[in-house]
């Protein structure tokens, strides 16, 4: 407590505050803080519980025909496992990340609408909680229910009534869309934050990057989020008052699931990886001691990503049957959102270059980032090639692609954004040779993992099966593929030791421990509840430099 | 430490910040807009494609009555909102109530309807495409409309009670706009359902 | 700028050289470089691992696939060794030395040219890499169907296949057969996809690519094999519990050879005297409301066609081996040998359950 609030202990020294009292001031709490870290708290705990899912699939998946668990069991974990990371893990970190960080990035007391922030995050949990509770209770009138088993994104028609009995699928549809009303809020609380209450001198054009990012990140979960809304509130139609969206037998359209999905699910891959883009425009260059490379075309080509990324959807779907002009239209405009994502790599590349390079355990994340996303991408390319994607889609090709890019590339990020903003968020570091362990450890392991599945789809494995015989050459890649899982379990068990021991014992860090040049590290560590003493004043997007460089200010050169 | 953060550089006048109540609603209207455009898509999407049951042509008419009052709703709390920000409360109270007041009947208009088609014509949700993609589409701005409504008698009543001033203005406004955009969902609606689509 | 015992604790970490670069990136990239090279040497010419390679196409389709993929994986890497060299190549060539005098350096903060540089080529082997696309696309999806083609349509079912061969009078389950195509005189096969319950996706990676079975909706495609022998394959779109059992077999026969099996499997069921109990047992329980027995009374749709079925390599869309046990254990309970499967447990008891058994193994 003390660690975390030196100002309220500076106000009310002799009050012992009672672990209850605590308690009730986290749960009402508004303070953009406190809800930011809660949403990253929340997330990781639910990282974990998706881990052990995955542990689960990839223990089964070690030999041909496994018996570790029944396929119902397997399925489940399946879905579970997508759907938890994407929604409750991805979302909630992210949008506690900017919760924290924009805010004091723009030098505002807060953001615009501190109850809607409250409201939004504890619907986020609540939507958690619900999915979780499928376990227990989807039992229903069936017997047939549990946790949902119908794939991430449910396609239609396994999630009618008739394919699937319970309320297992009901948990699915409900959760996301108790927390799909969180994350809007929470959008809609961001755009109205940075474009309100940016301090005096920061024009849109002085604003850091993160804010940036975030802010076209809040414009595209208002535009993507929704469609998903709209579709499973058609679901829910469908299976409880026996609408006909989805009712083949009635003449309606399985293909329309799949358009209204991936309208939100694209975007939503953007929502998702455009933050660890953030994190990385952040820390990248403050170890490589430069300013960014290209500022306005980075911003120019966060947009460009926004645009094009709306229209790309039907990449998800060349295997449907679409007419060939559906086909190579999708193919293109896949291929053209590949350049603005590549600009923004060259850019890093740019800022690294000619740099004095630390290697602190948030630039080793962000250079395994670098690498990792440059595969994504280009395997992202190669699936745009529609041709190509009719062979790898639905394959283990897709699954080690999108795990390169949520894992190799965001999760990477996250890992980086934690180690650089938990001294602001904590006073303390935290300590740089457990964060090589944790790094080494889970390079070797995610790679171990993830790059054998791109064999093992090029050679016949589709996605989402519970078992694979033998013989069919799938063998190796599964091992390879399972093996990993061992050091990234011991990455992130030296993760969390570190976390734990760093929150009590970890070296103090003081207001600037990084030697960085935005305004979060211009108040101490952590914050007090209202950020800064005074409102800020800026005059460039560097407001640190320009202090520590008076002779040589980037207000300049902008 | 906290840099004496008076100035950070030479100080730069202030350029002037949008109200932040307006870009939260224009927000969520942004995101509603989408909400809706699913179901619109869904309702051209399967335009024709019923395989039994009512049509469009046999069972649906224009609604010109109720779409009037409403579209009027939008007029009266236009006005509402202007005598709040002269001053004028009672003036305000008075256009305010009139929007409420056409609102409800639009929604007594729609009931009509769904009465009608329901037990004259047997379309249900249940019945056939159109009757699915009908009921929802405009069951989900009847639910805006409801939505709306509630707010704006729980202003009624705040201004009845004496306590709405002309500073509030801007939240009246606020929610106006919230209400012009379900009035126009309406102009769409009106044009797809009843015009076009049928 | 980091104050006292902070700054300190930095500088000290530096002075000791505790970080490197060949440490941070150029080990790493090694690693993987030889792990993916092994593993690529692993793959390249066993037996098992071709059973259903992407790059080891026999059929028309197929083999675009495999031209327009060399050409992506071509550029791709190309990309790659340049990017990742740039990466790596910075982070060795600009790390902090550990005699820094602390000074920042040189601050860049863009160049016009350089943008419009790295956004104009990265366009143009997008240009590129699309008109190959589109070309590939129409290509195999405008394909002209000759006479001599065979027609078949594949229903999926949860989870298993129905093959009909509406011209030839077939039909039959979880295999297809088709003969060898020869250039001089085409004889591909046109395949109609449907499906009966949710969405299904037929995978067949040596001989095209694949293509989704979706209720309400009949997709089509070809294949032209060049080669015979047996292809694997299976459903590649997630349909419930047991999408991991819905394997697909493609036997591709010379043409003498597929006339035989068409003649074959248009006769009638087998009517072996021997086996009248079992055939009672058959005809007399629920089995006549799924399955159909060509030539007796049994017409049911819902699972397959059982008139020939001993001709086929396994049971139960190739969950089990076609042997007299397997049958046995199948039809005793059904949900041990492919947990989550529609079919019910009978509930026969052991004689009826081997005569039945007895009956099914004669019908070749």
């Amino acid at each position: 407590m003390a660690v975390l609030d030196p100002t309220l202990a500076a106000i009310r020294p002799a009050e012992r505050t009672s672990a209850l009292a605590t308690l009730h001031e986290w749960v009402v709490t508004v303070d953009h803080k406190r809800l930011g870290l809660m949403y990253i708290a929340s997330g990781l705990t639910f990282f974990l519980v998706a881990g052990i899912e995955a542990t689960i699939m990839r223990i089964q998946l070690v030999v041909p025909e496994n018996h570790f668990v029944s396929p119902q069991v397997f399925n489940r974990m399946m879905t579970m496992h997508g759907t938890t990371m994407v929604f409750f893990v991805g979302m909630p970190i992210l949008l506690g990340f900017a919760n924290y960080l924009v805010p004091l990035m723009i030098g505002a007391r807060d953001m615009a609408f501190p109850r809607l922030n409250a409201f939004s995050f504890w619907m986020s949990l609540f939507g958690s909680l619900l999915l979780y509770f499928s376990f227990l209770g989807a039992e229903g009138l069936y017997g047939g229910g549990n946790a949902p088993d119908v794939g991430w994104f449910a396609y239609a028609p396994l999630t009618a009534r008739v394919f699937s009995r319970g309320n297992s699928t009901d948990y699915w549809t409900l959760s996301l869309l108790v927390s799909g009303i969180g994350s809007i809020g929470t959008a809609v609380n961001l755009i109205a934050t940075i474009l309100c209450l940016r301090c005096e001198g920061m024009t849109l054009g002085k604003m850091p990057l993160l804010v940036w990012l975030n802010f076209v990140v809040a414009c595209m979960i208002l535009v993507a989020i929704s469609p998903l809304t709209a579709a499973q509130i058609m679901l829910l139609l469908d299976r409880f008052l026996g609408a006909h969206f989805f009712d083949t037998q009635a003449g309606g359209s399985a293909v329309l699931w799949q358009h209204f999905f991936w309208i939100f699910g694209h975007p939503e891959v953007y929502v998702l990886m455009l933050p660890g883009f953030a994190f990385a425009s952040e820390i990248i260059p403050v170890f490589s001691r430069k300013v960014i490379f290209g500022y306005p075309f980075m911003v120019a080509a966060t947009v460009a990503i926004a645009f094009i990324g709306l229209g790309v959807w039907a990449h998800h779907m060349f295997t449907v049957g679409m007419a060939p002009a559906g086909n190579a239209f999708f193919a293109v405009s896949t291929m053209l959102v590949a350049v603005p994502t590549g600009i923004k790599i060259f850019n890093w590349l740019a800022t690294l270059w000619g740099g004095k390079i630390r290697f602190a355990t948030p630039m080793l994340f962000c250079l395994g980032f670098l690498f990792q996303f440059l595969c994504a991408g280009l395997t992202g390319v190669m699936l745009a090639v529609a041709p190509f994607d009719w062979q790898l889609s639905d394959s283990y090709f897709v699954v080690a692609h999108f795990h390169y890019v949520l894992i190799g590339g965001l999760l990477f990020t996250i890992f980086a954004a934690i180690y650089y903003w938990f001294p602001k968020a904590t006073g303390r570091l935290l300590d740089e040779t457990l964060g090589r362990w944790h790094f080494w450890l889970f390079v070797i392991g995610f790679n171990l993992t993830f790059a054998p599945q791109h064999f093992a789809g090029l050679i016949g494995m589709p996605r989402r099966i519970y078992t694979y015989q033998a013989g069919r050459g799938f063998e190796v890649w599964n091992q390879l593929s399972s093996a990993g899982v061992v050091f990234q379990l011991a990455a992130i068990l030296v993760f969390l030791w570190n976390l734990g021991r760093s929150l009590v014992r970890g070296e103090p860090a003081g207001d600037d421990p990084w030697d960085a040049w935005t305004l979060e590290w211009t108040t101490t560590s952590p914050p007090p509840a209202y950020n800064f003493e005074t409102p800020p004043v800026v005059r460039s997007r560097r407001p640190l430099w320009d202090v520590k460089h008076p002779e040589d200010p980037d207000w300049r050169y902008e | 430490m906290t840099t004496a953060t008076g100035a950070i550089g030479a100080v730069v006048p202030a350029s002037p910040r949008p109200d932040r109540g307006q870009v939260g609603i224009l927000g969520l209207i942004l995101a509603e807009s989408a909400v809706f455009s699913i179901f619109i898509a869904a309702y051209v999407y399967y335009v024709g494609k019923s395989l039994t049951g009512p049509t469009p042509g046999q069972v649906l008419d224009l609604p010109i009555i109720i779409s009037v009052l409403l579209w009027s709703s939008s007029v009266t709390i236009h006005l509402a909102v202007r005598a709040l920000r002269a001053g004028l409360v009672s003036a305000f109270t008075l256009w305010w109530f009139l929007t409420i007041l056409l609102g409800t009947l639009f929604l007594i208009g729609t009931g009509a309807e769904w009465y009608r088609l329901i037990y004259h014509d047997r379309l249900t949700i249940r019945t056939n495409l159109f009757g699915t993609t009908f009921y929802s589409l405009v069951g989900l701005h009847a639910s805006h409309v409801i939505v709306g409504l509630v707010l704006m008698t729980v202003g009624l009543v705040l201004a009845l009670e004496g306590h709405v001033r002309a500073a509030h203005a801007r939240r009246a406004e606020v929610l106006s706009l919230y209400w012009h955009f379900v009035d126009a969902v309406w102009v769409v609606v009106f044009l797809v359902v009843y015009v076009v689509g049928r | 700028m980091p104050t006292g015992p902070v700054r300190a604790y930095w500088v000290g970490r530096w002075r000791e050289g505790r970080t490197s670069a060949w440490g941070s990136r150029v080990r790493p990239a090694i690693l993987l470089a030889v792990t993916l090279g092994a593993v690529a040497v692993a793959s390249a010419g066993d037996d098992t691992t071709r059973t259903s390679s992407v790059f080891a196409p026999v059929s028309g389709p197929a083999d675009a696939v495999y031209r327009v993929a060399t050409l992506a994986l071509a550029i791709t890497g190309a990309i790659f060794v340049v990017v990742g060299g740039l990466l790596a190549y910075s982070v060795v060539r600009f790390r902090r030395r550990p005699d820094d005098d602390g000074t920042e350096p040189a601050q860049v903060y863009g160049s016009e040219q350089v943008e419009l540089a790295w956004t104009v080529i990265p366009i143009l082997v997008v240009i590129v890499l699309c008109l190959v696309t589109a070309r590939t696309v129409y290509d195999v999806q405008g394909a002209q169907k000759p006479a001599g083609a065979i027609d078949v349509t594949i229903v999926g079912h949860q989870w298993w296949w129905e093959v009909r061969y509406p011209a030839l009078g077939i039909v039959t389950a979880n295999e297809l057969h088709v003969p060898v195509s020869d250039s001089a005189d085409p004889t591909p096969t046109f395949m109609a996809l449907e499906s009966a319950d949710v969405v299904h996706s037929f995978w067949v990676p040596r001989l095209a690519g694949k293509t989704d079975l979706i209720p309400n909706r009949t997709n089509h495609m070809w294949i032209e094999p060049r080669e015979t022998g047996l292809f694997l394959g299976q459903c590649a779109e997630y349909c419930g519990t047991q999408h991991a059992h819905m394997l697909l077999r493609v036997y591709v026969q010379p043409r003498a050879e597929f006339d035989r099996w068409v003649a074959a499997q248009r006769r009638p069921a087998a009517a072996d005297p021997a086996a009248a109990d079992g055939r009672r047992v058959f005809e007399t329980t629920a089995c006549v409301n799924c399955h159909t027995v060509r030539g007796t009374v049994a017409t049911g749709r819902f699972g397959p066609d059982l008139t020939h079925l001993m001709s086929r390599a396994t049971l139960v869309a190739g969950a089990a081996p076609m042997t007299r046990a397997s049958l046995h254990a199948w039809i005793d309970d059904p949900d041990r040998v492919k947990p989550g499967a529609l079919m019910p447990a009978m509930k026969l008891d052991a004689p009826a359950l081997d005569q039945l058994v007895g009956y099914l193994a004669t019908l070749e």
